[in-house]
């Protein structure tokens, strides 16, 4: 079993106290990861990639093994101690944001409504 | 006995507030989604146990929930919001295009004669209908289809469709309102559009009376009053007779014709109430006195309402989607503040009582009267 710790607020959202685990058959990546997750938690679809590009949220943050692999791809394997259940993936908040802030810089007043 | 339920949704989530009819006390339940964002929480008209709600968050998107008795449990619904066929692109704040992109739901509207149906204003603006009680969701393209979706432009919160008005005896009847686009009309529910913005005028834009581009705030009307509608503009509160074919300002004696919400009496199809905000670049009373303004005649004439309401350095927010009124009689009127307030009056807006104080910053307010 795949071990993954979710961010607060979707532990409230999906229902969950603590670590939750995910089965996944063949190669164990990003994506087959998140692909179980979702399954057993559909109300999680949207939350953590989007729903059509399947692109992470851009205040989302994939860690495993003291590594930052948010931006790696999601086909990529994952290590080998979270494959094994060793070691759990960290689907991050980041400690930045919450609010969308488009490129173009806007006003601070503006950030509000 | 009838009871009054208010639903006010936070900067950190969603608060249910319920009185007998005599509005005096009132009990307190929440947060409801604790730390999300709740733009938006109200009931249907025919099944008012039936509640929806937006939760978002900049984090982790969009959810819908939705209660069938009457707020005490909720369910995750659907929060797939896909726009109708290639975006395509409105114009970004400095002119230049930006493609379409969902962010949230800012204001859900249910059917007046369907649970299951309720509809949602969405930034980017765009109206989305669900007739399964909110588990999926399909685009409304005739609005965006009008042809003038690329000159839409965002306000300070967003390119937000923030008003859906339905009528009673007109099922294919809707008027919506985008900042900043302005106001548009249906009469084929939803399958084509007409911008109606005629006799709105807007300082920032390059040609003054565009026919889109307007900053509108809100919109209300009366129920029984289709064709009479009265907008809170950016600047300015306009009036409507002829269901926003044309639009007359009627500011008349207030401190100041910028605010968000505006609000119409569920009894007196001519009374109606705004609260004066001083500008767009100071969103707080003018003199730190809060104050909501009734017109008892459909604008220009404005009094003060103040019995209640802090006199002395106050400087909140009331934000476009946090008034509204109860059904009783008398009536009674309910408005949030960004400083965590619920304010309500049981005559009609002559006295004011805090409901609660402390709440986050309140981002909606919706009343629902159980007779």
């Amino acid at each position: 079993m795949i071990r993954v710790v979710l961010p607060a607020h979707l532990r409230t959202l999906a229902r969950v106290t603590g670590e939750v685990e995910v089965s996944v058959q063949g190669e164990v990546t990003l994506r087959a990861v998140l692909d179980a997750l979702e399954g057993r938690y559909p109300v999680l679809c949207g939350a953590i990639r989007d729903h059509t590009s399947q692109r992470r949220r851009a205040f989302v943050r994939f860690f495993a093994c003291e590594q930052d692999i948010s931006h790696e791809s999601p086909d990529m394997l994952l290590p080998a101690p979270v494959a094994a259940g060793v070691e759990p993936l960290l689907i991050v908040g980041a400690i930045a944001g919450g609010i969308t802030l488009p490129k173009p810089s806007r006003a601070p007043e503006q950030a509000a409504f | 006995m009838s009871q009054v339920r208010l639903l006010i949704g936070t900067h950190k989530g969603a608060f249910i507030l319920t009185s007998d009819g005599k509005r005096e006390k009132w009990e307190v339940s929440g947060p409801h989604f604790a730390g999300w964002e709740i733009y938006h929480v109200k009931g249907s008209p025919v099944d008012p146990n039936r509640i929806y709600a937006s939760q978002s968050s900049g984090w982790f998107g969009q959810q819908i929930q939705r209660s069938d008795d009457g707020g005490k449990t909720w369910e995750p619904v659907g929060n797939k919001f896909v726009y109708d066929g290639v975006p395509g692109t409105h114009q970004w704040y400095d002119g230049t295009p930006h493609p379409w992109e969902f962010k949230r739901v800012w204001h859900l509207e249910p059917s007046l004669t369907d649970p299951d149906t309720v509809f949602a204003g969405v930034e980017d603006a765009a109206l989305f209908r669900s007739t399964d009680g909110g588990k999926t969701w399909q685009e409304l393209p005739g609005l965006r289809g009008h042809g003038s979706g690329p000159r839409w432009q965002p306000g300070a919160g967003g390119m937000c469709l923030h008003t859906i008005l339905l009528d009673p005896a007109n099922a294919g009847y809707m008027v919506i309102a985008i900042s900043a686009a302005g106001a548009f009309r249906t009469d084929d529910a939803g399958a084509t559009w007409r911008p109606i913005n005629n006799g709105l005028r807007s300082e920032f834009l390059p040609e003054k009376t565009a026919e889109v581009g307007h900053c509108v705030h809100h919109v209300a009307k009366h129920a029984s009053s289709p064709d009479v509608l009265f907008m809170q503009k950016h600047w300015d509160v306009m009036r409507s007779d002829n269901g926003g074919d044309s639009w007359h300002e009627v500011s008349g004696n207030l401190p100041t014709d910028f605010g968000f919400a505006i609000d119409v009496h569920s009894h007196e199809p001519e009374t109606v109430y705004v609260v004066p905000i001083k500008s767009d670049a100071e969103h707080y009373p003018p003199e730190g006195k809060l104050r909501v303004y009734r017109s008892r005649a459909g604008g220009n004439e404005w009094e003060p309402l103040s019995r209640g309401l802090p006199q002395s350095d106050c400087y909140v927010n009331v934000l476009r989607d946090a008034m509204s009124v109860d059904l009783l009689d008398p009536c009674g009127v309910y408005f949030g503040t960004t400083g965590g307030q619920v304010y309500g009056s049981s005559d009609a807006g002559d006295s004011w009582q805090a409901i609660v104080r402390d709440l986050p910053a309140v981002f909606s307010v919706e009343a629902q009267t159980l007779l």
